[in-house]
């Protein structure tokens, strides 16, 4: 009888474990559940698969006469294609590195055997307003290349920043000579999202 | 006392949140004795949580514009990431919402729950009942498809019965017919609606909280021991339940997501043309039969719109003093057959009046309407006061905890019963057409994946015979990787199409396609398409296959249900040719597949028969671009709720153990 009654009364160390276990594995499965069902929600403020399909256009330059330059929308963005005259590629190389806010050569932001053309992303690395100067009619800044009106940064003939408070140089769009007188801005094919 | 308790009672001594919530979701004194029925209200509040979230999400794409309504919905369809999911989770969560709320509301019915001093709580439930119905409605509308438009025209004219009926409504249309801002104010109540019914849910969870929980018994709690804190043990019950509640409603989000459509909402609104069958949704046949049933435009109004009001009466109808139809053995069989008659006025709903009961001596729907509509108000108005003075009850239990009575539960037979009732009614209607000869197709099924040479076939042959009539406007060429075609292939087929673009001196000129681009459609524009074809215009083919009853097979059977010499007793009209399949049997299209067409890449020349399949494999595939990744997903779901529910199941029996 005595053996029966320890029986039936379960150990107190042993029952609050195993149900611990079972609580901490659901609660385990239920988090991750919880975070894979948020998932589509979030997804879905992503780029849709148009959009991303959207990632390349071709650009003719040969309309474009030396020191003038246009201005071409991809991805939604103003991208600048400038024909720079020798002069100004001059101007661009030999700037002191020293002096720069955000170093880095003129080579290193032109493709090699095309140095007169300069693609940049025309919006200002400080927050997003689009610099003067794409036109030879507006303010070019000291440094001759561009001047955000918002807030007074200034950009140089290869697009590097040259005064603040924009902490970086222009951005280079990722892009290929398909000819000499024509690229191909976003390389990256996207067939189908 | 660690740092985050302090500031939790720093904070509630301020604003009493978290103690309310310790009072609502954890210490809450509830009935030990709750059974699974009492499972859908909470599954309710989940239901619309979850609605409001997915139709949150969708509203960021969706575009209320009659224009591109149609379209941003298959925008979502086909490029938004995972707005197949997000579209099919909230439009099959309507169903589950009310499937979940009606039988919330069975359930009060049958044990009584609305008795006081729970007369107010019952109303506000009617309320959000109320205020459901019309966000469903609104909602139903804004695809902007034919059912979305002929539904939000019917639905509308209801008030035209009341006095200044036309102004009312197009003072509800914002003109003179359902039009853009009909469309726009539906999308903009359809998104506050919902906000309000969490404002009503708040109030009727007050209330409920008030006396507590109805219970199987009907009787109020005497003693401590009747009750049990809500959690864990019934937090771990309610997760029990939505896990159940996720796998159904996973099931047809992934594996059969428009089975509570109607094909013809994947067709464009047209305000020129009413489709030959409307009906509402399935939540709302009930109350469309009992509209129907009365031949007066004016008494079959008011009749439908009295069906939900008698529902705020209900308390004051019932006089009975036991609340648990457990304990009234007649108003238990009434109950059950008031539930059989709601289910016959659904199924009634669905069918043409003049659809005739074979197996009922020729009654007709209209008939077999009249007399469920007779009854719907008898069990109200007739069952529940009569019941209350004349019905012997049993003897109540002194206390939960002590139930006297061990009886049968009879719950499965009656749903059986039910079920079986209602599956005995089968419709005839006079059909032109016969039945569709069933097809073998890869998509098919659970596991069926597109085939992809069929697809390829089906491709060449949509390009070299459908496409001179007929659009694909919704396609995309990079689309077209889901084929088996690589990036330059795409190039190359995009590449012999041409469409309109502007030069750089703004003329109009035509250049090759991009994989970017969608299909062009053959014609610059309706008229054009109509003039060219004898007046009829060749519909788009991108959604054909979900757009009409019978989907694959039924394009299959018309594609090769064309016959050279009509029956004598059929005139064709000028013009037309004869079809077995089409609706009436003459069609504008000629025939569209000759046998030789063709040839395919392995040289061989497919029959008609081999041909229609292929174009129709293709169909499915534009009509359901999505269908491969969404059985993918849909097993992951599955497995993962099995899992879940098997979890919560042992949970609970381990936490329950206690109580029993």
């Amino acid at each position: 009888m005595t053996n029966q009654s320890i029986d039936y009364s379960p150990p107190p160390q042993k029952e609050p474990t195993r149900r611990d276990f079972l609580l901490l594995t659901t609660g385990a499965l239920g988090a991750a559940g919880a975070a894979c069902f948020a998932w589509p929600f979030i997804d879905s403020m992503n780029p849709a698969a148009d959009v991303l399909a959207q990632s390349s256009i071709d650009v003719d330059l040969s309309p474009i006469p030396a020191g003038q330059a246009i201005t071409v929308v991809w991805r939604g963005k103003p991208i600048f294609v400038r024909h720079r005259t020798p002069e100004e590629i001059k101007a661009a190389e030999q700037a002191p590195l020293n002096e720069l806010i955000d170093p880095e050569t003129d080579q290193a932001r032109v493709q090699k055997g095309h140095d007169q053309w300069l693609i940049v992303v025309g919006i200002c690395t400080h927050l997003g307003c689009i610099p003067t100067g794409n036109k030879p009619t507006q303010n070019r800044g000291k440094y001759g290349g561009w001047a955000c009106p918002c807030h007074g940064s200034l950009y140089d003939t290869s697009g590097r920043v040259r005064r603040g408070p924009a902490p970086l140089n222009l951005a280079i769009p990722p892009y290929a000579f398909v000819k000499p007188t024509l690229i191909r801005i976003g390389t990256k094919e996207v067939a189908h999202g | 006392m660690d740092s985050v308790t302090k500031i939790v009672r720093w904070i509630d001594y301020r604003l009493p949140i978290f103690s309310f919530m310790d009072h609502a979701l954890r210490e809450y004194p509830t009935p030990r004795n709750l059974n699974y029925w009492w499972n859908f209200g909470s599954l309710a509040g989940i239901t619309l949580v979850l609605m409001i979230l997915s139709g949150i999400f969708l509203a960021m794409h969706y575009d209320p514009n009659t224009h591109e309504a149609f379209n941003s919905v298959e925008y979502i369809m086909r490029n938004v990431n995972f707005g197949w999911f997000m579209r099919y989770m909230h439009a099959n969560g309507a169903t589950m919402f009310f499937i979940v709320v009606y039988i919330h509301m069975f359930r009060g019915l049958y044990y009584g729950s609305y008795k006081s001093p729970r007369e107010v709580l019952w109303i506000l439930g009617v309320i959000i009942l109320l205020l459901m119905m019309a966000t469903a409605f609104m909602g139903y509308v804004l695809p902007w498809g034919q059912m979305s438009y002929w539904g939000a025209t019917v639905i509308t004219n209801l008030f035209s019965v009341f006095p200044f009926g036309e102004g009312i409504v197009e003072w509800l249309w914002g003109g003179f017919s359902v039009d853009a801002p009909t469309l726009n104010r539906f999308f903009v109540l359809h998104y506050l609606l919902p906000f309000l019914i969490i404002g009503v849910v708040i109030l009727h969870l007050v209330a409920l909280h008030q006396h507590g929980s109805n219970n199987p018994l009907g009787i109020e709690r005497k003693e401590p021991r009747d009750s049990i804190p809500f959690h864990p043990y019934y937090t771990v019950k309610d997760l029990f339940g939505l896990g159940v509640f996720s796998l159904v409603w996973a099931y047809f989000i992934f594996f059969n997501p428009d089975f509570f459509g109607e094909p013809d909402n994947y067709i464009p609104a047209n305000p020129l043309v009413t489709p030959p069958h409307i009906v509402p949704e399935w939540y709302f046949l009930p109350f469309y039969a009992i509209l129907r049933s009365i031949p007066n435009k004016l008494f079959g109004v008011i009749a439908m719109f009295s069906a939900v009001m008698i529902l705020f009466f209900v308390p004051w109808l019932d006089r009975s003093k036991v609340r648990s139809a457990a304990f009234r053995p007649i108003y238990k069989w009434v109950f059950w057959g008031f539930v059989v008659d709601c289910f016959i006025l659904g199924f009634v709903g669905a069918h043409s009046p003049d659809d005739v009961y074979a197996n009922l001596g020729g009654l007709s729907n209209q008939f077999l309407g009249q007399v469920t509509t007779l009854i719907y108000f008898a069990f109200f108005l007739l069952a529940l006061p009569l019941l209350g003075l004349y019905e012997k009850t049993r003897p109540l239990p002194t206390s939960l905890s002590t139930p006297v009575l061990q009886n049968m539960n009879k719950t499965p037979a009656m749903i059986l019963f039910l079920l079986f009732s209602v599956g005995q009614l089968t419709s005839l209607n006079a059909s032109d057409t016969p039945p569709l000869p069933h097809q073998e197709w890869s998509f098919l099924g659970p596991t069926g994946t597109f085939d992809r040479t069929d697809l390829q076939h089906g491709f060449q042959i949509y390009k070299q015979v459908c496409a001179t009539c007929h659009g694909l406007e919704h396609v995309r060429f990079r689309d077209l990787a889901a084929l088996g075609y690589n990036a330059e292939e795409i190039k190359a087929i995009a590449a012999e199409h041409r469409v309109e673009a502007l030069n750089d001196t703004g003329d109009i000129i035509e250049r090759p396609c991009l994989p970017t681009d969608k299909f062009p459609n053959p014609y610059k524009n309706e008229q054009a398409g109509r003039a060219a074809n004898n007046g009829a215009m060749p519909p788009d083919l991108s959604l054909m296959v979900k757009a009409r009853a019978g989907g694959a097979n039924y394009i299959d059977a018309l594609l090769t249900g064309y016959e050279a010499t009509p029956p004598k007793d059929i005139e064709l009209a000028e013009g037309m040719y004869y079809n077995l399949y089409f609706p009436g049997n003459q069609i504008a299209m000629p025939p569209p597949l000759t046998e030789g067409l063709v040839t395919y890449d392995d040289g061989s020349k497919p029959s008609i028969n081999q041909m229609a399949h292929d174009v129709v494999t293709f169909l499915a595939w534009t009509a359901e671009p999505e269908l491969e990744a969404r059985k993918r997903l849909g097993y992951k779901v599955l497995i993962y709720f099995i899992v879940f529910t098997g979890l919560m199941y042992f949970l609970m029996k381990r936490i329950w153990a206690r109580v029993e």
